[in-house]
């Protein structure tokens, strides 16, 4: 079975259309890879069902799987595993916050969430803790929106979703 | 994406109609959704009703694709949302209704959401492996939505008196709708008895637990009234529906397999 290192790094090329800075690999989307004699069969999960993004995530995998020298690929879509937030890789959550958007913050971590409150979320820009939550719902499926009470810019928060 | 199961045939139209019910209640509501775009009141929630619009619809197609393939006649998501007319349509009544203003959206979609959450919970259990897959996924966005619903119902019930009074106008709108999202028919006994969909007998309570918990916060009381509609889930749809497709399927319809 010849590794699937290669295409691994190929993958790493192909982005997220609406958040540029992450790969897919470090969105954690790609399930599997599996290859035949002449043909390679990848395995993405999408990250929320009404998610435009996900069909223009299989066309960029195909285009860049085919200029790298793979004529035949299939890219077909599973639900199972369902994507969570902790599929996100670490490198991917260091992009995020440099980019200028929060990282998804782990409820089990901050004791205000012990009791049904919302995590806490610090803004990217300044680093402050206190930041309100103006939309559950932001610019994409995947992002809320919030506002930092210090430096008073409004950011996204790519929201944790279990 | 999906690979059907196989089960005898009197099984199979159950299924099939109950996944086009799953569907076409979760398309239409998001396409009633859809009609806040540009329109809601702030800009925050705007967005917010056409990111519900966005899961839902997202969900439908899940639900299509796999309605499509436990079909077996070689339909696609897109014939069968564009394709059937109202009769052939399974949604519940509830999500045909128009809009109203924004306390009646926001208190058809708590209404809504407090079923899907707790009946989606009980359908990852499905024996249907694809059915559970699509439960497991679409239960993450439902609970974000019955959070978002559960709010603005407190925040408008509890909020002025003309929010207050709207609310209450909304309540009496509504009411009768929301008995047939527990109310079983012939599909969901049957699937039910095959353990492929839960008891609705078991969600039932669970839901009006939730809707006493937020109309009691929300200062709303819930009528007595007993009576309600019922039809969708068998094809018999109020006048909205009707429109709703002429407006939804126009372009396939004129211009049959087009593409943009």
């Amino acid at each position: 079975m010849q590794n699937n290192h290669h295409i691994w790094q190929i993958l790493e090329s192909v982005h997220d259309p609406e958040i540029p800075v992450l790969s897919v690999v470090d969105l954690g989307v790609v399930r599997s890879i599996t290859q035949g004699e002449s043909s390679v069969e990848i395995q993405i999960t999408p990250t929320y069902s009404g998610c435009p993004a996900m069909d223009t995530i299989a066309l960029d995998i195909k285009l860049a799987m085919e200029q790298a020298g793979y004529p035949s690929v299939k890219v077909n879509l599973v639900l199972q595993p369902a994507w969570t937030t902790d599929w996100l890789s670490e490198a991917g959550k260091q992009k995020l916050l440099a980019y200028g958007i929060a990282p998804p913050v782990e409820p089990l971590n901050s004791t205000k969430a012990l009791f049904g409150a919302e995590p806490i979320v610090s803004c990217p820009q300044c680093g402050s803790q206190q930041t309100t939550m103006l939309s559950r719902f932001g610019s994409t499926a995947c992002k809320a929106l919030y506002r930092c009470e210090e430096c008073l810019e409004p950011f996204d928060y790519f929201k944790c979703l279990r | 994406m999906f690979v059907a199961n196989p089960y005898p045939a009197e099984v199979n139209t159950a299924l099939s109609d109950f996944l086009l019910r799953m569907a076409d209640t979760s398309l239409v509501l998001g396409h009633r959704l859809s009609e806040w775009c540009g329109h809601g009141p702030i800009l925050e929630q705007d967005i917010a009703l056409s990111n519900l619009a966005l899961d839902l619809i997202g969900q439908a197609r899940n639900w299509y694709q796999l309605a499509a393939v436990q079909l077996g006649q070689g339909q696609s998501e897109d014939d069968l949302a564009y394709l059937r007319d109202a009769d052939q349509y399974r949604n519940v009544l509830l999500v045909e209704l128009p809009n109203g203003d924004f306390g009646q959206t926001v208190l058809r979609q708590f209404f809504f959401d407090a079923f899907h959450y707790h009946f989606l919970k009980a359908l990852t259990d499905s024996g249907d492996e694809n059915v559970a897959n699509i439960a497991v996924k679409s239960l993450k966005e439902a609970s974000y939505h019955l959070k978002w619903s559960s709010e603005w119902v407190i925040r408008l019930g509890d909020g002025t008196e003309e929010s207050h009074h709207r609310m209450e106008k909304a309540l009496h709108e509504l009411w009768e709708f929301t008995g047939e999202l527990t109310t079983p028919n012939a599909t969901d006994h049957l699937l039910c008895i095959m353990g492929l969909t839960p008891d609705l007998g078991l969600i039932r309570p669970l839901w009006e637990q939730e809707v006493q918990n937020v109309l009691a916060e929300a200062t709303l009381d819930v009528p007595k009234r007993s009576w309600m509609q019922k039809g969708g889930k068998n094809g018999v749809h109020t006048e909205h529906l009707g429109y709703l497709l002429a407006e939804m399927q126009f372009l396939q319809r004129a211009y049959p397999n087009c593409e943009w």
